[in-house]
């Protein structure tokens, strides 16, 4: 009986939220990077999980039905881009050239370093799509041959780490232009960053999720195009 | 009613996006197809924004939210790159934050350019 009350959907949707709700009072309360909502409440939860012995698999089936909301949720990424269509419109030339230079980077930088680091080909092209949410970078990492839980896992952590450290990184790195910062954090960690940019402004947001698409689409076709001519 | 009819829509465009993704041979996502039908519908005015203005605005509030559980799952494919971890994550830091770096000075760099032929002309 225990066994089918862990599985249970309200309990692991009703966790998540509760928890969700207090790692947002403690980051507004304490304004630290570090204590992230999303990696607070990740920690939470792996936490409860173990002390409770509620196995990962019985919490994952139960979040199923709340992780059917992503597809929608992602389509409506399209309401605060047509808003902010004129600003995108008019930057659109910029905009493109930064994902297109910030896709080959990241592809040839994560090829470079598998190489240098001597791992095999079924790694590396797990890995290439890591700047690419999920959904693109999984099927093509496993038509090429890839290992799909490791590309799925390297993203949602190229994701946190843009979404954590994406406003400390446009300090650091002097990008102070709101469309800039839009550009960055959509080509360089997709959906995960960009709720991250949808925070830092309107227009951060908007420039994030086309920025994100058009890495998608853009990395969608370079991988298959590399691999060939390097295979 | 109002916010049924909302999700309504959204749900609509959802599928729509799903059969696209199903029809065409390409590892382009049902959310990426249906983002993009969604806004050519908002930009040629078939649909309005005051109609899924409330239900979009909650579904995105969630998006952060709908993470966490991807996230707890990674404890256990971490098992799975044990032998690969020190590179996976130097490969993982050294890419993401060139990646970010080249994509955002890029786009300034283009800003401030076409800026500054502006003032000049």
């Amino acid at each position: 009986m225990l066994d089918s009350l862990s599985s249970s959907s309200f309990f692991a949707i009703a966790l998540t939220l509760l928890i969700w709700r207090i790692a947002n009072a403690l980051q507004r309360k304490t304004r630290s990077v570090l204590l992230h909502p999303i990696l607070v409440s990740v920690a939470a939860i792996i936490g409860i999980l173990l002390v409770s012995g509620i196995p990962n698999s019985a919490y994952q089936q139960g979040m199923k039905p709340f992780s059917w909301l992503m597809t929608p949720a992602t389509v409506c990424l399209a309401v605060p881009l047509y808003e902010q269509v004129k600003v995108l419109k008019k930057n659109l030339p910029a905009i493109l050239l930064g994902v297109l230079c910030g896709t080959l980077t990241s592809l040839l930088c994560v090829g470079g370093l598998c190489l240098l680091f001597q791992l095999d080909q079924t790694m590396t092209v797990s890995l290439l799509p890591k700047s690419v949410t999920t959904a693109i970078g999984a099927p093509v990492s496993e038509a090429l041959g890839g290992m799909s839980a490791v590309t799925v896992a390297v993203i949602i952590a190229t994701g946190i780490l843009c979404n954590v450290f994406g406003h400390a990184a446009c300090r650091l790195f002097r990008i102070q232009d709101p469309i800039a910062q839009g550009t960055a954090i959509g080509t360089a960690s997709h959906v995960i960053g960009t709720t991250k940019a949808n925070e830092l402004g309107p227009v951060q947001g908007a420039v994030s999720s086309l920025s994100l698409v058009a890495a998608g689409v853009l990395t969608a076709f370079l991988i298959p195009m590399m691999y060939k001519i390097f295979s | 009613m109002k916010y049924l009819y909302q999700a309504g829509i959204i749900f609509l465009f959802t599928f729509l996006g799903e059969a696209l993704a199903t029809f065409i041979p390409f590892p382009i996502p049902a959310a990426i197809w249906g983002l993009l039908l969604l806004f050519l519908a908002l930009c040629v005015k078939l649909v309005r924004v005051e109609q899924i203005k409330e239900c979009s605005g909650f579904l995105a509030a969630l998006l952060p939210v709908l993470f966490v559980a991807p996230t707890v799952n990674l404890m256990e494919q971490a098992k799975a790159l044990l032998g690969s971890l020190p590179a996976v994550i130097a490969i993982l830091l050294i890419s993401t934050f060139l990646t970010f770096l080249v994509s955002g000075r890029v786009t300034q760099g283009m800003r401030s350019k076409g800026k500054e032929e502006q003032e000049n002309a």
